[in-house]
């Protein structure tokens, strides 16, 4: 059920939010977490509300969008309730803020924060500088940016490490996560050599291969070269050098890898992108600050820079559907 | 793995890496069954679009058909498309698809199995399965002995050095002690014990595993977990299908076997058993069998048991045949549709607090529940009048469907004088365990790949669980028939009546 409460305020929306639980009969789902998206009014709002329905299946949550609109305009706050159906395991909450008020979500979202429950706010793009100083970051217990949907990509990541506080995460990391389960389990099979060096090939604007390279940097404590090409959308590729033969893992079309490592026939792996539903589920997994991210965030400046040279391992060149944007596919 | 190498990707603190099985094969007997088609291929695929399958896993299907590789593959792939719980994806087949292999033959039929083993070491050289196999016996039990002795004479039932051979059976684990025993022996005596995986899709629940967290993680329920405040418990697993197209399985065989010997007795241990001082495998086996040790029937066994056959009639808008009308069944038989157990668990924690268990086809309505049942409060300060309405607090773990945890407890009415009522509060973790959580057959293969053994029941627990329920099934095989009840209620007059002895009532779930 949608219901609309045009210019409205947040005790009318919480009115309207028991009015409807006891209309629909007794409570009988309990929500895990309140998610909290800030977000531009129009479109940007509209594409945020299925990733957020979808993960909700996995985490029954309420979800308050932040939708800010032109600053200019007069005051006003516009609500719309989304439960049952329309919202599938969550009840949605759209609250969309003209005027002065587009700065001040955070008032807005106070009141209909469940109680006792965690708060994870979410910037699918626009995050301010300092999460965790934000008014609306300094409610959440866990705050999820994304590297790859902001202006400046590289940049934004670079700037994570200078504010970083427990709770932070970015989606870019969220993306590289099935890469790292691969190469750990692939460095579990013998031979159990130390790897030398480390190269990752990505896109020039793809933040997860930054992360990639920067974990890798982190852990196995070698030199990691970052290689940008063109060849492919995000992540194209991952070399572990050791003694007896280095460890590949190669994707050249975002959906299919091949690993090679030694003393195993060549796999195929499927590692399609995820998509920002499946990035979502995982973050709402876990609340606990991530030390992994937090300790990655620092080998960022240590990976070293470099573009393909033109002979080195290319992807096949029916590959070349480049997108800028490394978000969702 | 050797001993000396520490993975340095490796971090205790990193909880996003899924744990991904090295590489290894799976190899089902009986592929073309009813479980295979319907759990085991669909979860197999489901696991590796979660991307929680080694690169180059490879599952081969043995049963008697004359298929070739093409066959088998479409079956395989009709089944996961029908079945699987996770959307379908070409990349994500393809992959699988690429480690599909065939074995043509029957049990007895020595050059099938060496061609088994021709091709688990062609997939060893091809896709790096690195002579781990899994062997998934999904084939009547009669038939264990034969395959088991096959897979030992081709060698391919032990590995050396840190390859490993596992074998994972299904219920049901004999039909009593005895024959429990023999079945073990037959296993074991290929298999070492570490290496045998014996399915109780139960354990793979995430409900059940709840029980522990919901137990051990809070303050609230531990301290009132105990016979001071605990009147009695009630176990139940009802379904509202019958039987007909299962005579082969279920003749002669009978509720309290198929259920209450597997899925109930391990709901209760989780249920009745003490805190596990870790929980690494071996300390919880070591609880769940101390509990499992302690319980017995509560005697005299005709007041405190009951058993039922369903008779014909009308369930949920539709005409049903009863049990002795079913295609495949006697109709002299005697097997029971309803079996309904009192035990008592004899140690301090429990002296005196009966569980009740229960199981039935053609009940009210499918589901499965753990009732944890409280006394009265020892005063109420209330008129006479004003309690009237109050049961007793119980607090209901839900194990499906709806998954979750209900609490029932008196609340003043609003509006009158002081008068109090039962009232529920649920919770349920949304849909979750429903739509995005994994199946228990997802949970439990991967456990196997990984050779992680907590949710498996081992044979000490098997042999326990008959040791309690050999007693009633020797005293119900003296009674004749047992009692006749309509299809879509809640069981014969005899279950009411076993609990109306001591004042207590069944919940209707
Ligand atoms: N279905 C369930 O939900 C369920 C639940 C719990 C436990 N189980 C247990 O799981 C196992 C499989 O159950 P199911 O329901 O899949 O049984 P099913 O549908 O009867 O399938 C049995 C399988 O075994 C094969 N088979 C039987 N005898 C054989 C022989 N002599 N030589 C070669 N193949 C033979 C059959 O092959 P053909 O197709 O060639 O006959 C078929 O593939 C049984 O142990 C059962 O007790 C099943």
């Amino acid at each position: 059920m949608i219901v609309d409460l045009p210019s409205t305020t947040t005790s009318a929306v919480n009115k309207k939010l028991v009015e409807l639980r006891e209309r629909g009969g007794a409570v009988t789902l309990a929500r895990v977490l309140t998610l909290v998206i800030v977000t531009n009014e129009g479109e940007e709002a509209e594409s945020v509300i299925d990733p957020a329905i979808e993960a909700s299946r996995e985490h029954p949550c309420r979800v308050i969008i932040l939708a800010r609109g032109p600053k200019k305009a007069a005051p006003r706050l516009d609500a719309q309730i989304r439960v049952g159906g329309d919202a599938g395991a969550s009840e949605v909450i759209v609250l969309r803020l003209y005027g002065p008020l587009a700065g001040q979500g955070a008032s807005c979202a106070i009141p209909l924060l469940l109680p006792d429950a965690p708060v994870v706010a979410w910037w699918p793009t626009g995050a301010p500088a300092n999460t965790a100083e934000d008014p609306i970051g300094t409610l959440a217990h866990r705050r999820i940016t994304d590297a790859a949907a902001e202006k400046n990509p590289i940049k934004f990541l670079t700037s994570r490490l200078e504010t970083y506080s427990d709770g932070d995460t970015d989606l870019a990391w969220t993306r590289v996560t099935q890469w790292r389960a691969l190469l750990s389990a692939a460095l579990d099979l013998p031979p159990h050599e130390k790897v030398r060096a480390a190269t990752v090939t990505g896109d020039a604007t793809s933040p997860s291969s930054e992360l990639l390279a920067a974990w890798l940097s982190r852990y196995l404590n070698v030199p990691v070269r970052r290689v940008k090409t063109d060849a492919g959308p995000g992540i194209v590729s991952v070399v572990l050098e050791r003694q007896s033969g280095n460890v590949e893992l190669v994707r050249p079309d975002g959906v299919t890898a091949t690993l090679t490592q030694f003393g195993q026939p060549e796999r195929r792996v499927a590692l399609p992108r995820r998509d920002l539903t499946e990035c979502l589920t995982e973050e709402l997994r876990r609340l606990d600050p991530d030390e992994i991210y937090e300790e990655t965030l620092h080998d960022l400046g240590k990976v070293i820079k470099g573009r393909a040279p033109a002979a080195t391992k290319t992807a096949p060149k029916k590959a070349v559907a480049t997108k800028k944007k490394a978000a969702k596919k | 793995m050797s001993t000396s190498w520490v993975n340095p990707l490796r971090d205790p603190r990193d909880k996003r890496l899924p744990r991904i099985a090295g590489p290894c094969g799976l190899v089902i007997f009986g592929v073309t069954g009813d479980l295979s088609r319907k759990k085991l291929m669909p979860a197999i695929y489901d696991l590796s679009n979660r991307g929680l399958l080694p690169p180059g896993f490879a599952l081969v299907g043995f049963a008697r058909r004359d298929w070739a590789d093409e066959d088998f593959m479409k079956v395989v792939k009709d089944a996961v498309r029908e079945h699987a719980r996770t959307p379908f994806r070409e990349a994500v087949w393809k992959q699988l698809a690429e480690g599909l292999r065939f074995v043509q033959g029957s049990f007895d039929d020595d050059a099938a199995f060496d061609q088994l083993a021709d091709t688990l070491k062609q997939l060893d050289d091809q896709r790096g399965t690195g002579g781990n196999h899994a062997f998934y016996l999904s084939i009547p039990p009669a038939a264990f002995p034969t395959v088991t002795r096959q897979l030992s004479r081709s060698g391919l039932a032990s590995a050396d050095g840190e390859r490993w051979r596992r074998v994972v059976i299904e219920k049901p684990f004999g039909h009593d002690l005895d024959s429990a025993r023999e079945l073990n022996a037959v296993v074991n005596d290929v298999f070492p014990e570490e290496s045998v995986f014996r399915i109780d899709h139960y354990l793979g629940k995430e409900t059940v595993q709840n029980v522990l967290a919901l137990r051990f993680a809070n303050t609230f329920f531990e301290p009132i977990w105990n016979a001071n405040y605990v009147d009695h418990v009630q176990i139940t697993m009802a379904e509202d299908i019958g039987l007909g197209g299962r005579a082969g399985y279920y003749d002669g065989i009978g509720a309290a076997r198929d259920v209450i010997q597997n899925h109930l007795l391990q709901l209760l241990a989780l249920t009745a058993m003490e805190e596990p001082v870790s929980f690494s495998p071996a300390d919880l086996r070591a609880e769940k069998a101390k509990v499992l040790a302690s319980t017995k029937p509560i005697e005299p066994l005709d007041e405190t048991t009951a058993r039922g056959q369903y008779v014909g009639g009308w369930q949920g808008g539709q005409q049903v045949p009863g049990l002795l009308e079913e295609g495949g069944f006697s109709p002299e038989s005697t097997t029971e549709t309803f079996a309904a157990i009192t035990l008592g668990v004899h140690n301090r924690r429990w002296a005196g607090v009966p569980f009740y268990l229960r199981t039935g086809k053609r009940l009210g309505r499918r589901v499965t529940e753990i009732a944890v049942v409280f006394k009265r409060a020892p005063h109420l300060p209330f008129d006479d009048t004003a309690t009237e309405e109050l049961g007793q607090n119980a607090l209901v773990i839900r194990v499906q469907p709806d998954e979750g945890i209900t609490m029932r407890f008196g609340s003043k009415i609003p509006g009158t004088s002081m008068e109090i009522r039962d009232v529920n509060m649920d919770f349920s973790y949304g849909h979750a365990f429903t739509e995005a959580s994994p199946e228990a057959y997802e949970r439990l293969i991967l456990d196997v790949l990984l050779g992680e053994p907590s949710l498996f029941p081992v044979n000490e627990e098997v042999e326990l669980s008959w040791k309690i329920l050999d007693p009633v099934l020797d005293f119900w095989a003296e009674q004749g028939k047992p009692d006749p009840y309509e299809p879509g209620a809640w069981g014969p007059d005899s279950a009411e009546a076993m609990l109306a002895r001591t004042g207590r009532t069944w919940r209707r779930p």
